[in-house]
């Protein structure tokens, strides 16, 4: 019985499909909505100005040849960081929508926004924000930054690199689609079923979150493994394991952790796929379905993430700290050690994010205490900077800047994150503003504010010259005031009992908390300005800015050993390491550059491949989510193909002749000498 | 600072001698059996939450049918062997291509592919069985789970049968070269890997189901 | 070549007495429920879980030659970080769940009994 009436759902959801076009039609394009209208015709003109300046300059092979296809890896970490700062232009937008949008539905007024657009917009602002702008940026730094500091030429895998980076692309583009090709997911950015199954959510919305999640994640994953092994085995000698930067500490752990909760994201997503493409009953309410399994499955991968994206970043300040206070890092080990504590703890808790859903008291204690025990290693760290910087000669350079608006922020965030912990709390306070002021506080006072103050201190390394000080200031002075704006009232709002998600309110009594909230979010729009003006200025002051000795900030790890920007096999010879802050031991040493000597270096060759790939499976994600199936069929097959047919290839790599070498160290030889007069 | 090294303090870069092929070779090729060993245990992941969605829905049967009315234990040991049978073959393949022996190596890929085609063919007939009487995915959570661990399983084998066979062209095209043997390792790895994950499979899911 | 995948620890003899290991493991289980041998229920699910996790420690080191040695340990730690977080997904996964249904559905152990009712 039960079977006829899902196989006679089956044919009625069939028979709506046009065999060609699938589900798409001319309706799905949602242009009778205002704000999408002026958005479309935005992009448009923007995306046409782009292309045509691309065009007239002549720019498309050079970033085919030098860019989308290469395997290098500094360039791959660039790329990831582009990707994040145009999601984050797109994401934050999203959130000053919402902040505006509430700010009128609580002054009386009905806003601008329909329930229906403002679900999807809060869905499309946290995935957005959490997989397309922290991870990039994340992972961008890890790209760039890591091999260097281990004295590596390249990563252990880079073509996989490569694919990686364009998979991660093509979730974004699929997310990016849905603004303008039907609609996104209403269902929050963890999707909890079952309102994220087909009874609830029919349309293509949720299939846009599933399979660009999807297809980004297997990127993640593949880049996972990728920089675990590179680490585990492309040290250069003598970096034993106490010996390497925290830097790549923090990201070994960060890999590790990718590669063992990534797989849970796919497993999960790919069951609620099920669900909704084949009719199965994991997380429906009939037949046996159980939605909660669905929220704690997908916790035990959410939980790990949050530490996925801030631990690269306590390694960012692990870097900076020493160097603008010119002494070593204050307790090292017991930094490594709390790093390894987190990694582990951070799989033991994922339940304190459903406190509420009904468990017995014996479960909730247990996990409230786990989440209280991860803080005394987060608290660990914290001392450890606070020690460094205690008689220190620190430079308040921007990068400290951004360290100290960190340090304060992220204590708050954390404490409000122990106050969470505590189940009968957390049955109060549960899905209210306090949870989103809660996790803003420790997402933006810790990594956003750690991905600026790394972009700052490491921008000299990638392109030769340093940041302008003064527009770096006035963006950090306006994300931090911002920041509190926008933050605290939500605080208060949660406490009062406002919950989140909201969009519209029935009286006007958090009117003025709103308001507030909103000149925050403005604030923030100013700093992201002034960065953005940062750039500009900067490139246009390049010269002044110029940097030619490699080393601008009297940097302790390698990556300041070589040049700016580093050519592109890093080292002409592999440096060799005696001691924690390598860099810091060659300079007090007194090191001379070798200037002779010069081998050929064994290096990968650039490959179209990843690209390729990652455009086919694009297309299948789109044609999956249109229900295309021929053309899912197709281009799956493809993908298939065009990656067997690659590894038919075996000329994979080549040696890079000693004169080419001898050419590049020579011209930087001279550089130096010119510098030194 | 502890950085007192014994050999050479000044020393501070690695003076390579020029050198060309195979020194590097093996430097890169451990860094692969490590990635994808990596790899293996990140689908090991995959499997613990297909085993965890099990064990949470498995008995979640919506007045349809248990594990004791649909599993037919006999052909599943048959199962168990053939693919049990392909890991001892694959085991001697590898063991041939220590000895150098192409043709030994090809012979015992060969055997070891069709044993897991015939593992395939057996599950494909027990699906299809289950499906013509009504037990489909679609019928319970607890069928949707035992389809999604056993299938996931079985288009893991049946990859590995697809690579399997374009290994076969390669170590037709080039030999045994240093890239084809690493990834023959490779594959052993992978084929071992899904023996062990079925010694799960047929223990939770088929023995212990139809003791229940 | 490298040791690791030149050598890989097989040796005929050990895959022989891996293979006749996993044969008898594999036999075992399968005769106590085809015989319905153990009447505990209880006991022969324990048994089967037991000789199923011995054949997987015989699969790990005579097939898959997981050793200490082997890439600095690194195969043993990653391996052993698995089954941590394996135990952690699935005992705590199965925990929650019951737990929860305990809590949330008291009634549900009574339909359970009316609905075996003869």
């Amino acid at each position: 019985m039960s079977l006829s009436h899902e196989a006679a759902d089956g044919i009625a959801h069939v028979s709506g499909v046009d065999p060609f076009w699938g589900k798409l039609s001319w309706g799905v394009f949602p242009f009778y909505e205002p704000i999408v209208l002026v958005t479309f015709i935005v992009v448009m003109l923007g995306g046409l100005a782009v292309v045509g300046a691309l065009t007239y300059y002549r720019l498309w092979g050079y970033l085919w040849k030098e860019w989308f296809t290469s395997i290098d890896h500094k360039k791959i970490g660039i790329m990831y960081m582009v990707l994040g700062l145009i999601m984050l232009l797109r994401g934050f937008a999203d959130a000053l929508l919402m902040r505006g949008h509430q700010a009128i539905a609580a002054s009386g007024g009905e806003g601008y926004l329909n329930a229906h657009h403002y679900d999807q917009i809060f869905t499309a602002h946290g995935v957005i924000m959490i997989f397309f702008v922290a991870m990039p940026f994340v992972t961008g730094f890890m790209n760039y930054v890591m091999p260097l500091q281990i004295g590596a030429r390249d990563v252990a895998f880079p073509f996989l690199n490569n694919l990686s980076f364009w998979l991660t692309v093509s979730g974004a583009i699929l997310i990016m689609l849905s603004l303008f090709v039907g609609e996104f997911s209403t269902a929050g950015w963890l999707a909890y079923a079952p309102f994220s199954g087909l009874e609830y959510s029919p349309s293509v919305g949720m299939d846009y979150y599933l399979w660009s999640l999807n297809i980004a994640g297997i990127g993640t994953t593949l880049s996972g493994i990728n920089l675990v092994v590179t680490i585990v085995k492309m040290r250069a000698p003598g970096m034993t394991w106490m010996r390497m930067p925290v830097f790549v500490w923090t990201s070994l752990c960060t890999n590790i952790l990718i590669v063992v909760t990534f797989p849970v994201l796919t497993a999960t997503l790919a069951l609620l796929t099920a669900d909704r493409y084949l009719g199965t009953h994991f997380f429906t309410n009939e037949l046996g379905g159980n939605p909660m399994m669905y929220v704690n499955l997908i916790w035990i991968w959410g939980h790990p993430e949050v530490y996925i994206l801030i631990l690269p970043i306590f390694g960012i300040f692990s870097e900076i700290v020493p160097t603008f206070t010119g002494k070593r890092l204050f307790g090292y080990t017991s930094m490594v050690y709390a790093t390894c504590v987190i990694m582990i703890l951070s799989y033991l808790v994922w339940l304190h994010h459903f406190f509420t859903m009904g468990a017995g008291a014996n479960v909730n204690a247990f996990f409230g205490i786990t989440t209280m025990i991860i803080s005394i290693p987060t608290g660990a760290k914290v001392f450890n900077w606070l020690f460094t910087m205690y008689k220190g000669r620190i430079r308040f350079e921007t990068p400290m800047l951004w360290v100290m608006g960190f340090m304060l922020t992220f204590v708050i965030g954390g404490m409000t994150g122990v106050l969470l912990a505590v189940p009968p709390a957390d049955y109060v306070l549960h899905n209210s503003l306090f949870l989103i002021a809660h996790f803003h506080n420790v997402i933006i006072g810790g990594v956003v504010f750690g991905i600026f103050a790394g972009i700052i201190y490491w921008w000299p390394k990638a392109f030769g010259f340093k940041l302008e000080p003064f527009w770096g200031k006035v963006s950090f002075w306006c994300w931090l005031i911002g920041f509190y704006l926008a933050f605290m009232p939500l605080y208060v709002l949660g406490l009062m009992g406002v919950t989140r998600r909201l969009s519209q309110f029935e009286t006007t009594f958090y009117s003025v908390y709103f308001i507030v909230a909103l000149i925050g979010a403005l604030f923030v729009a100013a700093g992201i300005a002034a960065f953005l003006v940062q750039i500009y200025v900067s490139i246009r002051n390049r010269d002044a800015l110029r940097d030619l000795t490699g080393d601008p900030w009297d940097g302790r790890t390698l990556e300041w050993s070589t040049s700016s920007p580093p050519p592109y096999y890093n080292f002409a010879f592999t440096p060799r390491v005696h001691g924690l802050d390598a860099f810091t031991q060659m300079k007090r040493e007194g090191f001379v550059r070798p200037t002779e000597g010069f081998v050929p270096i064994h290096m990968p060759r650039y490959t179209a491949t990843g690209v390729v790939m990652a455009g086919l499976m694009t297309v299948m994600g789109f044609a999956l989510i249109w229900h295309i199936w021929w053309l899912a069929v197709v281009s799956f097959a493809a993908t298939l193909i065009y990656g067997i047919g690659h590894t038919y290839n075996y000329n994979r790599d080549y040696y890079v002749p000693a004169d080419e070498v001898r050419e590049i160290e020579e011209q930087r030889t001279r550089l130096l000498a010119g510098a030194a007069e | 600072m502890a950085q007192t090294d014994t050999e050479q303090p000044n020393e501070f870069f690695v003076i390579e001698e020029p050198h060309h092929g195979d020194d590097h070779e093996e430097h890169h090729e451990t860094g692969t059996m490590l990635g994808f060993w990596i790899y293996l245990m990140s689908d090991c992941l995959i499997f613990g939450i297909l085993f965890a969605t099990y064990g949470v829905l498995g008995r979640n049967y919506a007045a349809g049918p248990a594990p004791a009315d649909l599993f037919d234990i006999q052909m599943i040991l048959v199962a168990t062997f053939a693919l049990l049978f392909s890991s001892i073959t694959y085991g001697f393949a590898v063991l041939r291509m220590e000895m150098d022996d192409l043709r030994g190596t090809v012979f015992w890929l060969i055997v070891t592919v069709l044993f897991g085609a015939g593992f395939l063919y057996l599950e494909l007939l027990e699906f299809t069985h289950l499906w013509h009487i009504g037990a489909t995915p679609m019928a319970s959570a607890f069928l949707s789970s035992f389809f999604f661990l056993v299938g996931t399983h079985g288009l893991h084998v049946l990859g590995g049968s697809i690579w399997l066979i374009v290994l076969l062209t390669q170590l037709g095209l080039h030999g045994l070269t240093p890239e084809n043997r690493r990834r023959v390792m490779c594959l052993s790895l992978f084929w071992h890997f899904l023996d062990l994950i079925w010694i799960g499979v047929f223990s939770l899911v088929y023995l212990t189901g139809v003791l229940l | 070549m490298s040791d690791h995948a030149k050598g890989a620890g097989g040796t005929f003899k050990s895959y022989v007495i891996g293979f006749g290991l996993s044969v008898v493991l594999t036999l075992i289980p399968f005769w106590i429920v085809l015989g319905d041998v153990v009447d505990n229920t209880a006991w022969a699910v324990a048994i089967i879980f037991v000789l199923g996790a011995t054949q997987m420690m015989v699969h790990i080191h005579y097939f898959l030659h997981v050793t200490l040695k082997v890439e600095a340990g690194w195969q043993v730690m990653s391996l052993g970080l698995t089954l941590l977080l394996l135990v952690i997904v699935l005992a705590g996964s199965i925990w929650v769940m019951f737990n929860l249904e305990e809590n949330m559905m008291p009634a549900h152990e009574q339909i359970e009994r009316v609905r075996n009712l003869p």
